[in-house]
């Protein structure tokens, strides 16, 4: 059994309000943080956790502390990004459903080590109910003088609010989240300059996933370098997963970074195999932009190792045969799932949301999914792969922002491991609207490369 | 500072672009720039065709940029080394980037009057594939009036957000700007709204393309049967330095001075561009010097034509022969 750091406490009954969640030990690492650090450091307790964002891009998160900008003078800001939207991630969500003092307590010890004395929670516009939770713990936090002026008697004062999207993928970018936050068109801006520098109102602003601010208040009630001892590598700590699609028990689990691809979709802690007796043929490991694996290269390596749930593990191939962890939206397809639709869908989303302010991203998406569908319902043709794939690439990295890298990796990704699949679609056609390929040769065993 | 383009080297001043850096030493390597207008804050970084390859970050860093940058929103360091027309990376990207410009354009030229000086046309000819891939339905819009001068033809539009900036910085009110997200976002006034002040008119001048138009010059004439003249007149709202663009004894249209870039040299004002539209109207300076790769240089001479028939001796000896033939007869 893994060690649990976020939702330790969470089926806790009345967790969700101030005095059970303090008699759990809630807001521990406010007092600890406020009346015994200084803001340095924490950030240097965060440095040495390693933990990685957690929203997507996996990059250090001490790190991104310490690029914050300090003019004196000058307004800093921490801005919590509970945007979630990738299709098949949902652990933002549980969590500040469930335990929204843990993100509350985790916003005020941020905002202390960064300086900020007013912070904000973002939140995805369909999350309604999750903004009354949200400002009722704030309410509930404010009143037991947790928030406010004059914090336990420390002097820091944090002003929290919480501001719900227009609904809006796109916002989930930190730099078109700002836009949006400002009450301005959610596109997103051209960097630099980074929000480190000029975020917020034109000040230096860090913008962190809701997971990663949650993971600060474990990092502080026991230490950094605790923290780190947890996981794998340059994957410290533990990680929400939203497993979805058919499994037994979907869900929102916590791992151990470092828990092998294979014990978490069989074993009955975690997903507890694929439902209905069905056999794996597909999984797309990190929410909907990262590229999807076949069964196959998702449990070994192409060097025939056990794949981890890592940022390292997953992402070992590369583009070639890896997937990347992302925001930890674990989606699994069994033999009946049908690759093209799932692919179509995909780019039907990202064309849907595409902000429409950059040309690649905003013709290729809606290109990209014109194709598929015309894959999807039989009017295919053998040389739309090979157009998929060239759109794909004039999309990639050719964008402000990274949606068009987002749009362009699922289709790209998905033509590469099942090619064979997107032919039949065109060859077989009709039967292609009424029956699926199945699994194929997709959970085959890797053929080892033998080495001279 | 310096930075050297596609292996030319040139001093600028800090803060300034990748873009402006290649036009300070102009030619060929000028990335072309479908949104980036210099006389408006803020613009460019979204057509995306002005990609250029750093290969050198600065004489500091030296790394290479991972990604391609927009050179109009990049700003040069000391020692910088960028790649635009040497790097077939470079080449493919925009060929990428105008197919996607094109795909969902009308390509309706013939009937457009941008045609001739429209900055889409030229990246087209330049750069785009004789044939489209595209093989479905290109979106449309419904014509709109803003205005009783000016008419949109959102169908035509490449989302550059210039006229947005136009109206945000040149204008008072900004009445317009984009509605909905991705390959339905339009530019619109939302509720049907005139856009009229005294500036409205920089809006089709700055238009890369056909969707913002004049309306007293709709369907009049093709742009390169006029004859541009360059004149001013005392304009208490503007500097009143414009181009007139006659055809025959009238003015039918008057436009700022547009650079070899497309950007007009100075903003002028709608009683200059709409209501004077005589020669009496006007202080003529003399003609308008167009840039010979533009079709509206077409038939304007700067130069005294090459005599038609040299004096070649075995020309004038052939040409005699066959005099006395056709005499003959």
């Amino acid at each position: 059994m893994g060690r649990k750091l976020l939702l330790e406490h969470i089926n806790v009954p009345g967790i969700n309000t101030f005095d059970v969640y303090r008699s759990k030990g809630g807001y521990a690492s406010v007092e600890k943080a406020l009346k015994t650090m200084s803001p340095e450091a924490i950030v240097e307790e965060v440095k040495k956790s390693g933990l990685r964002g957690r929203g997507g891009a996996g990059f250090p998160t001490g790190m991104k502390w310490s690029f914050l900008a300090k003019p004196e003078g000058v307004a800093r800001y921490l801005v919590c990004n509970g945007d979630e939207s990738e299709p098949g991630t949902f652990k933002d969500r549980y969590l500040m459903t469930y335990i929204p003092h843990l993100l509350i307590e985790g916003m005020i010890v941020s905002s202390f080590a960064l300086g900020a004395n007013t912070s904000y929670i973002y939140l995805r516009g369909e999350m309604m109910p999750q903004v009354r939770i949200l400002e009722r713990a704030i309410a509930e936090a404010k009143a037991k003088g947790f928030l406010g002026k004059n914090i336990l008697g420390t002097g820091y004062d944090l002003e929290l609010y919480v501001q719900p999207g227009g609904g809006a993928y796109i916002c989930g970018e930190e730099t078109a989240l700002l836009e949006s936050l400002e009450g301005k068109r959610g596109n997103p801006r051209i960097k630099p300059p980074f929000p480190a520098i000029a975020g917020l109102y034109g000040c230096p602003t860090v913008v962190n996933n809701v997971e990663s601010i949650a993971a600060v208040v474990p990092i502080i009630n026991e230490g950094g370098d605790e923290y780190a001892k947890i996981g794998i590598g340059r994957s410290t700590g533990t990680k929400l997963i939203s497993a979805g699609g058919n499994l037994k028990k979907p869900g929102v689990y916590e791992i151990e970074l470092g828990v092998p691809v294979e014990e978490f979709i069989y074993s009955d802690e975690y997903c507890g195999g694929i439902a209905n007796g069905k056999r794996l043929k597909a999984v797309v490991a990190g929410g909907s932009s990262v590229p999807i694996l076949p069964a196959n290269l998702i449990l070994k390596t192409i060097n025939n190792e056990a794949r981890l749930m890592s940022y390292e593990s997953l992402s070992d191939g590369g583009f070639v045969s890896g997937t990347m962890l992302g925001s930890g939206g674990f989606i699994a397809y069994d033999e009946d799932a049908c690759i093209v639709r799932n692919t179509w869908n995909f780019a039907r989303f990202y064309h849907h949301e595409s902000c429409g302010q950059c040309s690649p991203c905003r013709e290729g998406t809606g290109w990209m999914e014109k194709v598929l569908h015309r894959l999807e319902y039989g009017h295919g043709k053998m040389s739309d792969m090979d157009l998929l794939v060239d759109v794909s690439k004039k999309i990639e990295g050719n964008t402000i922002c990274p949606l068009g890298d987002a749009a362009a990796w699922p289709v790209a990704s998905a033509i590469r491991h099942f090619r064979d699949e997107f032919e039949w679609h065109v060859t077989n056609a009709s039967e292609a609207t009424s029956t699926n390929y199945g699994l194929a040769h997709y959970a085959d065993p890797l053929k080892v490369v033998e080495t001279a | 500072m310096k930075v050297t383009i596609d292996g030319i080297t040139v001093d600028v001043e800090p803060g300034t672009s990748i873009l402006n850096a290649a036009r300070q030493i102009g030619g060929d390597i000028v990335p072309p720039a479908m949104c980036y207008y210099s006389k408006l804050q803020g613009s460019g970084g979204k057509c995306r065709t002005c990609l250029v390859k750093v290969t050198k970050g600065s004489e500091k860093d030296p790394r290479p940029m991972p990604k391609l940058v927009a050179s109009c929103r990049t700003g040069v360091m000391d020692g910088m080394e960028v790649q635009n027309i040497t790097s077939p990376e470079v080449i493919e990207a925009r060929k990428g980037v105008v197919e996607m410009l094109l795909i969902n354009h009308p390509l309706d030229c013939p009937v457009c009057d941008q045609a001739g000086e429209c900055h889409l046309q030229d990246l087209g000819f330049e750069h785009g594939a004789a044939k489209t891939r595209y093989e479905f339905d290109r979106r449309t819009f419904e014509k709109i009036d803003i205005g009783d001068k000016i008419q949109l033809h959102m169908t035509r539009c490449i989302l550059c957000y210039r006229c947005v900036f136009t109206a945000d910085q040149i204008t008072n009110t900004r009445l317009h700007g984009i509605l909905n997200r991705g390959d339905h976002s339009e530019i619109s006034t939302y509720i049907s709204k005139a856009v009229d002040n005294d500036f409205s008119g920089n809006m089709i001048d700055v238009c890369p393309v056909g969707a913002l138009t004049d309306k007293t010059f709709r369907f009049k004439n093709r742009v390169w049967f006029t004859k541009p003249v360059e004149a001013h007149r005392d304009c208490d709202k503007c500097c009143g330095k414009v181009t007139l663009w006659y055809k025959g004894e009238d003015v039918i249209r008057v436009t700022g001075r547009k650079d070899v870039y497309g950007e007009v040299e100075e903003f002028i004002c709608n009683t200059c561009r709409f209501d004077k539209k005589k020669t009496a109207d006007w202080v003529i300076e003399g003609p308008r010097k167009v840039s010979h790769h533009s079709v509206i240089s077409a038939n304007h001479y700067e130069f005294t034509p090459l005599p038609v028939v040299k004096t070649n001796p075995v020309l004038m000896e052939a040409n005699k022969e066959q005099f006395e033939r056709e005499t003959r007869l």
